[in-house]
């Protein structure tokens, strides 16, 4: 697969614009994934997933051909994720009082309230309630645990993509695994 | 929960990145056997993972790929040619200026054609071809274009001859005698001289 990407990224630096989207296609699906699990909101996961797309098209040709892509494009992911993260966090109280805001939210609230199967609706709480114990992580903690459990990545491939050495990788995932529990044993 | 040693919980962690060594395993192992809370924290942790892991993969939204190629900017990497120029502006610089340059001393080159010589007293013309006489002497540089010089007598001075011959049977020339004939040569000649001129200006403004 990775010599797949390599020739379609050579194609890009020549020139074909076309073949970037055999990128895209091959990527989005994960790419988008962290995004949501770290912004905790589809329209802005959308918002940042293409922007990493974006930036990663424009400084293609800084990218080292030895590496692995998927790596290269995690990495541009986060980074916009922790800095929007970061943004966000002084007008958080601001933005609450603003009805416009807040609507983005109201309406998958209401979206998920359409009556289903009690199983289904078992199954849609488990869920809200991963992403939301998940979003009460704090960042540096929030992206090892998704990017180890959610993407199954190896903690090796995880400390390139932070690009901070595997001890500290570990150490992180360490302590969000102790915060995740001791969220769980409070419920 | 706290009263587990933080090596003990250390070594659980190990356990669960896989990659804990064997004594560190066996240390575990024997202590978690007498260890009620130790028990629980590795249950909750194990299924604090499994908590995670069953998350639900979350599709991306549908016309993703084309929404990104339509943002992509456009004019970025359009063609081979114009990105390797954007790329390389002193060698666009450096092969603009060979053009220009080359293009006014072949221009010069075509206009002097003509047969021409330095005007200096006692020279003879027959033809295209310039004589210094016998006896005489003639005193400071000679430049013959497109033409021969024959010199019998005496020359103070260089003598350069462009795309022409030069000729001599008893000739006495205190300074260098050049032959020019090619194109190439003709340049070196023209740069030559040029620097020549630059410099003797320079000398004259000190």
């Amino acid at each position: 697969m990775d010599a797949l990407v390599n020739k379609r990224i050579k194609q890009v630096l020549k020139g074909d614009q076309q073949a970037y989207s055999d990128i895209v296609s091959l990527y989005q699906q994960q790419v988008y994934h962290v995004c949501y699990r770290m912004l905790n909101n589809r329209h802005e996961a959308e918002d940042i997933a293409q922007e990493a797309f974006i930036r990663a098209y424009t400084n293609l040709h800084t990218f080292d051909l030895k590496r692995k892509f998927s790596t290269w494009l995690f990495r541009i992911a986060t980074n916009l994720c922790i800095d929007r993260i970061r943004k966000k966090k002084p007008d958080y109280y601001l933005d609450a009082e603003i009805a416009g805001t807040d609507g983005l939210d109201m309406y998958s609230q209401i979206a998920s309230t359409n009556r289903l199967p009690d199983e289904e609706v078992e199954r849609m709480e488990l869920q809200e309630r991963i992403q939301y114990e998940i979003s009460c992580l704090p960042e540096k903690y929030r992206v090892v645990i998704i990017l180890k459990y959610m993407e199954e990545l190896p903690l090796q491939e995880i400390s390139d993509i932070l690009n901070m050495p595997l001890g500290t990788v570990k150490t992180r995932i360490h302590r969000g695994r102790e915060a995740l529990r001791k969220q769980l044993g409070n419920l | 929960m706290s009263t587990c040693p933080e090596h003990i919980v250390q070594y659980m962690h190990e356990y669960l990145d896989g990659d804990i060594s064997r004594e560190h395993e066996q240390e575990l192992k024997a202590y978690m056997r007498d260890c009620k809370d130790c028990q629980q924290h590795m249950q909750e942790l194990t299924s604090t993972i499994a908590f995670v892991k069953s998350a639900a993969v979350i599709e991306v939204p549908p016309n993703f790929v084309e929404q990104v190629m339509q943002k992509l900017p456009k004019r970025r990497m359009r063609t081979g040619v114009q990105s390797w120029l954007r790329r390389h502006p002193f060698f666009v610089a450096a092969a603009l200026f060979c053009i220009f340059m080359s293009a006014s001393l072949f221009s010069g080159y075509k206009n002097d054609q003509e047969f021409s010589f330095t005007k200096q007293p006692n020279l003879q013309v027959e033809g295209q071809t310039v004589i210094v006489p016998e006896g005489e002497t003639v005193k400071g540089d000679i430049v013959v274009k497109n033409g021969d010089i024959i010199v019998k007598g005496a020359v103070e001075g260089d003598i350069t001859v462009i795309n022409g011959k030069y000729m001599a049977s008893t000739a006495n020339v205190t300074g260098q005698i050049d032959e020019v004939d090619e194109v190439f040569e003709w340049l070196w000649y023209k740069i030559k001289s040029s620097a020549k001129n630059a410099w003797s200006f320079i000398e004259k403004n000190e």
